[in-house]
């Protein structure tokens, strides 16, 4: 088998694992959960017998190693199980599906993330070739001291700014994104662009260093001399012998931080009251509504291992060594 | 005794080199390397010193107590409230100063128990090299394939939100990142002779993690420390911004940005409103990039690392 095809089924096969862990991590929550919690979701007024109901109904009667893979199973078949919040004492029974909570919002969340990508990753790109091509310049200097700024601030500074400049002092944007599914999409991408703005200004910073320090690291190598030595211009230096064998490095970056975007709608969708999974997340954790949690948790993480598993494949895949093994 | 010389009387080039940097003592040192130090740098350090005194004598210097309820709910900036109050009546100014010591003081806390854990997980397994280090590693690698912000959400609504879970959650999160450094730095050194011969010697894992291998690998260390610190205090500033970190009334500058947001609708009427939020949040940014500043600087005097040729 050639080796490059046997290094991905390794590198796969170790995602999955990884996966699997991280369920039973996740699964695994709500055995730690301190005290009797039939107790404390349905309120102290609840009687024993509902307690013991909606015990039986989450199975806590079985074994821990039965219900993880009758969770995973349900998982795998779209059944995230019930809500928590809607329940009371009196056991009537008004909570939600998770699944029908999560997803309306699970679809903003990637039309938000989407959006900041499309703009982010070519604007991070040009930035960082243009600031490797003209190193050292006053333009290198700007964008760099700004980029650095931008990393050093929490994510709802950046969106607090925006929104004092753009919202509330110069009414150009709305500072709330509150969009729907029958939002038209022209009036969709409008509202959103605050959020989507914030969050790019975030991950630009990363991604556009890192290409800078890309180009700029195989500049020292004797085939770039070469080239100069040619008489190659600087454009072509950088743009015709650098970039093809920066791609790894890029490439890697790019899907690192489109992988921390999810990480960072979290807090942007608190900031501008977008309708979102972070925001749902968040809602959840502060009534403790484990089902959600677990949910958003298992959506988010799930994306995180996926993205950077693509990288993983992608950097195999470029990389020349192991493309024309001797 | 000062002379450049060996006990048996022959001459010591090493011996004169380390006698000019004994002649000066400590702080003649320190400062000489201070001297050097470029003004970014200088700027970042000044700023530390300026919040560590906030935070230490916060309440020399705040007017009125973080959770003194005045009868003025979102009273503008004035000469009594110099930040105005929140809409509890609650003096702003104060509230800052008093965050500067939960804040920081909160990071500082989960920082050092990370790298305790860390660091001494970490230095553990690059000495045994046995089944601890696999297990370690291993679970590390899981711990740092879910986002951390997710995980440390997933956690509080487990445990509920409370200062101490939220320094126990967080450092023990952060704590993978030490243990891969620690671990990844310490390896290099483990080999060395002088390892070996204090192994042979007989000496304990104890003794050797903290007398042979851990000056060695301070440096790193130490810009590690302070990178950690940024993002530990970032974290916290996030989660305390979403409501699930540092529970009121205590004051801390996230949550006090997420209580006074409201405020900057009022923008076009009243713009010094509109800036009660942002203060503590550019409180948030500014100690974040000075310890930057610092670490870039520490970095550069211990390594020589620069990312131009």
């Amino acid at each position: 088998m050639h080796p490059i095809v046997s290094t991905i089924i390794q590198r796969l096969g170790l995602g999955l694992l990884t996966l699997f862990v991280v369920s039973i991590i996740i699964f695994s929550a709500i055995e730690f959960l301190p005290g009797d919690f039939g107790q404390a979701v349905l309120g102290q007024a609840a009687l024993p017998e509902t307690v013991e109901a909606f015990r039986r109904e989450l199975g806590l009667n079985k074994p821990p190693i039965e219900r993880y893979f009758s969770w995973v199973g349900n998982v795998l078949s779209g059944d995230l199980g019930n809500s928590f919040s809607g329940r009371n004492s009196s056991g009537v029974d008004r909570s939600r599906e998770v699944w029908a909570l999560i997803e309306p919002r699970l679809a903003n969340t990637l039309f938000l993330a989407s959006m900041t990508a499309l703009v982010a990753v070519p604007l991070a790109l040009v930035l960082g070739i243009t600031a490797a091509l003209y190193r050292n310049s006053f333009y290198d200097r700007i964008v760099n001291a700004t980029t650095l700024t931008t990393i050093s601030f929490p994510e709802f500074f950046v969106g607090y700014i925006l929104i004092l400049i753009f919202a509330t002092y110069f009414k150009l944007l709305p500072s709330l994104a509150n969009i729907s599914d029958s939002t038209p999409l022209l009036e969709k991408i409008y509202r959103s662009t605050l959020p989507a703005l914030t969050l790019t200004l975030v991950i630009v910073a990363h991604m556009m260093r890192m290409t800078r320090a890309a180009i700029i690291n195989l500049l020292a190598s004797p085939y770039i001399e070469m080239a100069q030595l040619k008489g190659a211009s600087k454009a072509k230096v950088v743009l015709h012998h650098a970039l093809p064998n920066a791609w790894a490095p890029i490439v890697n970056v790019i899907a690192f931080n489109l992988a921390y975007l999810v990480v960072g709608v979290v807090v942007v969708e608190v900031v501008f009251v977008y309708p979102g999974l972070g925001q749902l997340m968040v809602d959840a954790v502060s009534s403790r509504d484990i089902p959600v949690v677990q949910a958003c948790a298992l959506i988010f993480a799930g994306t995180y291992i996926l993205l950077n598993l693509f990288a993983d494949v992608i950097s195999i895949i470029t990389n020349p060594r192991l493309l024309h093994p001797r | 005794m000062n002379t450049p010389t060996t006990p048996n009387g022959d001459y010591s080039a090493a011996n004169e080199v380390t006698l000019v940097k004994s002649r000066r003592s400590v702080l003649q040192n320190v400062w000489r390397t201070l001297k050097t130090a470029p003004p970014t740098a200088w700027f970042g350090m000044v700023v530390i010193c300026l919040y560590l005194i906030v935070a230490l004598f916060a309440p020399l210097f705040a007017p009125h107590g973080q959770a003194q309820v005045f009868p003025m709910a979102y009273a503008p900036w004035s000469d009594e409230f110099l930040l105005g109050t929140d809409a509890l009546g609650r003096d702003v100014y104060s509230r800052l100063i008093y965050g500067a010591r939960n804040t920081i003081g909160i990071a500082v806390a989960t920082t050092l128990l990370a790298f305790l854990i860390g660091g001494s997980l970490g230095l553990m397994a690059a000495i045994s090299r046995n089944w601890l280090d696999q297990v370690l590693s291993r679970f590390v690698d899981v711990l740092m394939a879910i986002p951390s912000l997710i995980f440390a959400l997933m956690l509080l609504s487990i445990f509920g939100s409370s200062a101490i879970n939220l320094i126990f959650i967080i450092a023990v999160l952060d704590a993978t990142r030490v243990f891969r450094l620690t671990r990844a730095v310490a390896l290099n050194v483990v080999v060395m002779d002088y390892v070996e011969a204090a192994k042979l010697r007989g000496e304990g894992l104890m003794w050797i993690m903290r007398r042979e291998i851990l000056p060695n690998i301070m440096p790193p260390l130490v810009a590690e420390f302070g990178l950690r610190f940024c993002f530990v205090f970032l974290t916290i500033a996030a989660l305390s911004f979403l409501g699930v970190g540092i529970q009121p009334p205590t004051a801390d500058w996230g949550s006090m940005v997420r209580e006074n947001a409201g405020l900057i609708q009022f923008a076009e009427y009243d713009l010094t409103a509109a800036l009660t939020p942002m203060i503590p949040a550019a409180a948030i940014a500014l100690l974040t990039v000075a310890v930057n500043f610092v670490v870039d600087w520490f970095l550069h005097q211990t390594s020589g690392l620069r990312d131009e040729h």
